[in-house]
Parts: C-alpha cells; sequence; structure tokens
C-alpha cells in the first residue's frame, strides 16, 4: 500500500468537512495511516500540503498521539490493557502469555509482520475486563487460553470476531474507518451480558422508572426573538 | 432505590441503536416541540429540570447552556466530549453502542439552544466499533430529516461532524480536546476564559418528561438518574442505571455482591481520580453532596471494586504509571512529578523501598496538586493519600517485600478458579 491520488482527494474530503480545514488533521493522519500502515514522512507532508501547514507543525501533533505509529505494526495490532482494573483480573498474566508466545515485547512486530503486542491504558470497557483490543476491536472477559487462540487465529489468518463488533479488519482498514469513511459495518455486533446486566435484573425484579407524562410540558412561552 | 431503566430500557432489543429501534419508543419526537419554541425556552427548561453533567464535575447544565454569549459576531459550536478513558469508567462507550441515536437526539436540542449550526461528536479512536455506531446514527438521522439544513421546516439548519481521536487521555479534558479538535497537540489551555462545551446525556429523555419528571428521580441538589458502571471483583459488572443518590450497598447488590468467597477491600467511586472508599463507605448515597462529605467524589460514578486479594500497593503503582504515560508534558509540576511518583510506587511495589519514601511521595503528592493548568496532575496526586492512610502498613511491608509476594497475583484474576484446577 502506498499514497496515491486517491489518498490526496480522501484528505481533501476530509478537509472540507469542517468549517477549518486544520481541524481534519487528526482524521487525516488516520487516512495515510491507512494508506501506508504507518505515518510516514511522506504522509505528514501530504497532510501539511493539504492543510498549509510545516511538516514539522505536522509532526509535532502526529508525535503527540499514540494511535500513531512511526514504523510498521503488525497487521494485527494487539493490545493488552494493563490499567490497574484489567491487570488486577488478569491482564498482566495475559500480557506475560502473549509476549511469551510471540517472542516479542511491547511495541514490537513479530519476524512474519503478522501481530504487534501494546501495553494499552484504559479502554473504557472495565466492566469488561480483562481486556484486550486487536486493531482497536473489543476482546472482552478475555482469559490466557483464549487470548493465545485470537493471537493464533490471527497468526494464521483465520477470522476472529470482536465481542461487540465485527469481524476484525487489518490495521489499515480500520485506520480508515477512523479516518472516517464508512466501511459497513455499524450493523455489525451487539449488546451483551454486562451492557444489559442492571436492565436484566431490574426486569427479574420489576424495578421500571416512573412513568412519563403524556404530554410534553415544554411549552413556547417568551415571545418569537 | 430501585433501578431505573430509562437510557437503557430498550437495549435489549435487537435493533436498539437503529432509527427504527429508537423511535419506537419515542425517539425525536420531541425534535419539532423544541424547534417549535424559543432557545431561551428550551435552556429555561433544562435549568429547572436540575440537570447537571454526567462527567465528573457535575455542573448544571443549563446554567452552562445560558453562559454561551450570544450575538457575538462569531458561530456557536456545540461540541460533545466523548473521549471516555478514565480508568474506571465506561458507560458512554456502551450508550454509543446501543443507543447513538439519544446521543444525536441530545445534540439537536443542545444545539438548537445554544443557537449552534454545527456540532462534533469528539469519540476516541480506540473504539471504532462506537465510532461506526455513532455515524450510522448521524447518516439516518439526516436521512430522515432531524439534521442538515431547515429541520423539519423550521428554518433551523444542523449539521453534525463524528471526529476520531488518536489516543490522548488528556483529550478529555475540555480545553484540550479542542486544540485536538483544532488538529492541534491535545494540551490543556489556560482557564479562565472557560469554553462552553456540552457532555449532555440525558438531554433527549429530559426535554421529552419534563422537569417535574425528571426531579422526583434523585435527590434534591442531585436530581436525576445515571448510568452506573460497576466493575472489578463483583458477580455481575455491568451498566446500572439508577437514580442519583442510590448507595454502593445498593449498586452492589444489583451486581450480584463481591465475588463468592472474598470480601470487599476497598472501592473508587469515580475513577482512579478521585480518592478511594472502604467498606464503612458503602451506605453513602452517591450523590454529588455526599461524596463530597465522605472526602471523595461522584466522578465518572463508574464504582471500581477490589476484593481482599488484591495489593493496594500495586493498583495505586500502576494508576501512577498511567498518568505518566498520559500526562501531556506542558505544566512542569505534572510532567516531573508523575515520572518520579512512578518510579517510587515501583519501589514499593517490589519491596525496595525505604521508609522515607512515604513521606517524600506524599510530598511530591503535594507539589502536583493545584500546580498545573488542568486536573490531571491534581488526578495524579489524589489516590496515594486515601491509599496511605486506610492502608499504611502495605506501604511499609514495600520496605523489605514485594506485592506480589504479599499478594499472590493469581489470586485476584477472574481466571483465579479455574487456575487452580
Amino acid at each position: 500500500m502506498a499514497l496515491t491520488e486517491q489518498t490526496r482527494a480522501d484528505a481533501v474530503e476530509l478537509a472540507g468537512r469542517y468549517p477549518q480545514s486544520r481541524s481534519a488533521l487528526l482524521p487525516m493522519l488516520h487516512l495515510v495511516q491507512s494508506a501506508e500502515g504507518q505515518v510516514t514522512p511522506d504522509g505528514i507532508a501530504l497532510c501539511a500540503d493539504v492543510v498549509g501547514l510545516t511538516t514539522a507543525e505536522v509532526a509535532a501533533v502526529a508525535t503527540f498521539y499514540t494511535m500513531y505509529k512511526r514504523h510498521k505494526v503488525g497487521r494485527y495490532h494487539v493490545g493488552v490493557c494493563t490499567n490497574t482494573m484489567c491487570a488486577v483480573l488478569g491482564g498482566d498474566a495475559i500480557w506475560a502469555a502473549l509476549s511469551e508466545r510471540l517472542g516479542v515485547g511491547h511495541d514490537e512486530v513479530t519476524a512474519d509482520g503478522a501481530i504487534s503486542l501494546e501495553r494499552i491504558e484504559c479502554q473504557a470497557a472495565c466492566t469488561h475486563a480483562p481486556v484486550m483490543t486487536a486493531n482497536w476491536e473489543f476482546l472482552d472477559d478475555m482469559d490466557v487460553p483464549r487470548a493465545l487462540e485470537v493471537v493464533d487465529r490471527l497468526k494464521a489468518g483465520e477470522e476472529v470476531f470482536s465481542t461487540r463488533g465485527p469481524r476484525i479488519g487489518t490495521f489499515e482498514e480500520i485506520e480508515r474507518s477512523l479516518a472516517g469513511f464508512d466501511d459497513g459495518l455499524s450493523q455489525e455486533g451487539g449488546n451483551d451480558d454486562h451492557m444489559l446486566a442492571g436492565l436484566a435484573y431490574a426486569k427479574q425484579h420489576g424495578m421500571t422508572a416512573p412513568e412519563a407524562p403524556a404530554e410534553s410540558p415544554l411549552k413556547p412561552s417568551t415571545t418569537e426573538g | 432505590m430501585p433501578l431505573t431503566p430509562i437510557l437503557t430500557a430498550h437495549w435489549d432489543e435487537p435493533d436498539s441503536h437503529t432509527i427504527e429501534g429508537y423511535r419506537r419508543h419515542g425517539g425525536y419526537d420531541m425534535v419539532p416541540v423544541t424547534l417549535g419554541v424559543h432557545p431561551d425556552d428550551v435552556i429555561a427548561y433544562v435549568k429547572e429540570s436540575g440537570l447537571r453533567g454526567r462527567g465528573g464535575a457535575g455542573f448544571p447544565t443549563g446554567m452552562k447552556w445560558g453562559f454561551v454569549p450570544q450575538n457575538t459576531g462569531r458561530p456557536n459550536y456545540l461540541v460533545v466530549n466523548a473521549d471516555e478513558s478514565e480508568p474506571g469508567a465506561c458507560k458512554d462507550i456502551p450508550l454509543m453502542l446501543a443507543n447513538p441515536h439519544a446521543l444525536v437526539e441530545g445534540c439537536i436540542h443542545a444545539a438548537y439552544a445554544i443557537r449552534a449550526h454545527y456540532a462534533f461528536i469528539y469519540v476516541r479512536g480506540e473504539v471504532p466499533h462506537a465510532i461506526r455506531r455513532v455515524a450510522a446514527a448521524v447518516r439516518e438521522a439526516q436521512a430522515a430529516g432531524f439534521l442538515g439544513t431547515d429541520i423539519l421546516g423550521s428554518g433551523y439548519d444542523l449539521t453534525i461532524v463524528v471526529h476520531s481521536g488518536a489516543g490522548a487521555y488528556i483529550c478529555g479534558e475540555e480545553t484540550a480536546l479542542l486544540d485536538s479538535l483544532e488538529g492541534r497537540r491535545g494540551q490543556p489551555r489556560l482557564k479562565p476564559p472557560f469554553p462552553a462545551v456540552a457532555g449532555l446525556y440525558g438531554g433527549p429523555t429530559v426535554v421529552r418528561n419534563g422537569p417535574e419528571w425528571f426531579k422526583q428521580f434523585g435527590t434534591e441538589k442531585s436530581p436525576g438518574f445515571k448510568l452506573f458502571a460497576v466493575s472489578g471483583h463483583v458477580e455481575r459488572p455491568g451498566i446500572y442505571e439508577a437514580p442519583l443518590g442510590t448507595t454502593m450497598r445498593e449498586l452492589l447488590e444489583y451486581a450480584g455482591g463481591v465475588r463468592a468467597g472474598h470480601e470487599l477491600k476497598f472501592w473508587v467511586p469515580g475513577g482512579s481520580s478521585v480518592p478511594m472508599l472502604m467498606p464503612e463507605h458503602l451506605d453513602v448515597p452517591l450523590t454529588y453532596e455526599d461524596m463530597a462529605g465522605a472526602g471523595t467524589m461522584l466522578g465518572t460514578g463508574s464504582p471500581m471494586v477490589f476484593d481482599e486479594t488484591t495489593s493496594v500497593v500495586r493498583a495505586i503503582s500502576r494508576w501512577m504509571h498511567f498518568y505518566k504515560h498520559e500526562s501531556c508534558g506542558k505544566c512542569t509540576p505534572c510532567r516531573e512529578g508523575t515520572f518520579w511518583l512512578e518510579q517510587m510506587l515501583e519501589r514499593f511495589e517490589h519491596g525496595t523501598a525505604e521508609e522515607a519514601d512515604i513521606e517524600t511521595v506524599d510530598e511530591i503528592c503535594k507539589q502536583i496538586a493545584g500546580r498545573s493548568f488542568c486536573a490531571l496532575g491534581d488526578a495524579a496526586a489524589t489516590p496515594y493519600a486515601p491509599a496511605l492512610k486506610y492502608f499504611r502498613e502495605e506501604f511499609l511491608a514495600g520496605t523489605h517485600t514485594a506485592a506480589s509476594e504479599l499478594f499472590d497475583p493469581v489470586a485476584s484474576t477472574v481466571f483465579a478458579g479455574a487456575a487452580a484446577r
């Protein structure tokens, strides 16, 4: 994959979505990353050109955010949350097992280019701890055997589904989606038991919110302005 | 107080995230009503409801909207902070997955009230599926005529842009988020001036059902309901929607209690950035005021529960690593202080600290708190003191014994039983 005229056209489209084109810089960096698998000097130059900044200004932004990678990551970039909750509930054990199985450490890639590993911070899924991600899609309620199975399957090119989302795509595919281009997968996946825990308990125990009034009390009161 | 499923009421329907699923239960019905009254009426209405922001600080929503100056000659913007990444907080992502139209409809009411024609939903980058769902909801709402130009013939125009972040906790800080949205490094600005940023979950329901209905939930000063995300060593971790003023004892009961065969050691009511509480605090109502009275904060309302297998030193040490990792580096006390805090807490975790370090860490925390632009430094300085207060002996043990020897890490995992078999 490489930067093409289409990449540039897409970048121009992103710039047009905002009142000021510079606001499109973060999505645009996701876009060039989707084209090259990392943010390269060429990608930075393309962004700088489209939004009218120097390459130094764009590089300053690109290096601030951890999702922009300055070296090739794996086809599947696997994250293991090792923030406190996930670490305590098993994330540290999962991290150790994956690192040993793959023979790589934090921010490293397997020799075949299939998998890269990252110790990641809180993913806003503590109710689903311990949590992993593959190309940022949730893999919830993990344990060591399932974590090993996931990376073995990804490495072998077999399909793996996110626990609350679609089949996990390649790093380049996800990055294009993050840049703001629809991949048609929004209907995939469903709400799981953790998300429904309170609703299920309420239904079992006959708990409901009080009925709302039939008519809205919001009525015009001041003069038209 | 009993559970009150409102925003979550239809999450068990397979199309809860679609416009059909949302409209089946009255979604968007209030849009023509709002667009038919003066924006000031909408603000007065939200003020009357007593709705407060659910993000942590609990700022009155109607007052915030009222602060937005009009007729300045410059456009107003609505920016929704969906950069959920506070350790422990995990309620906004499920809402965006299961009910993204509630967020989109909330944007319409809020943007109309503050007279904005552009709204941005800034979603953290690491949740592609939540971004897909919100973007799809915006497209569906647009196709149905609830967004775009001359919405429902009212003459009001609104465009919503869904924007992905790129991995920076600090961008959840409102001014850092704005810099990030402008295509810059996400570093906080000095305040004042304060931006008018809205975090508005719960908005559409409030507008639909009225202030009196809303105020029957919760307490006088903390009215309404909230999504509580209960995580950790409980039988059924998950999302529980309940009135403010519900107690942790009640939430624990709904979540099936502390996992079988174990007992509560400590809990953190609102994300890692608020002081921890103990079993003796289980009956304190979860309101902004009562949590402050107990020396902590309601924060994000995402209680984390830890049982007796957990090393408090390890827990604090890992949070310090987090704050060091996420400090944006702008302010020296935070940048340097979190660097030292991480290293010193690691010494306690590895059993190589010296007794004098206990006071040194406390001193570093005091040097950080209140000395930086934003609250990240304050947050980093927060967890240590209460942990030391309740578990001083564990920090003393850190002068000679590693945390992993005192607390078997396997015992605290969710698969501890499986490992033993």
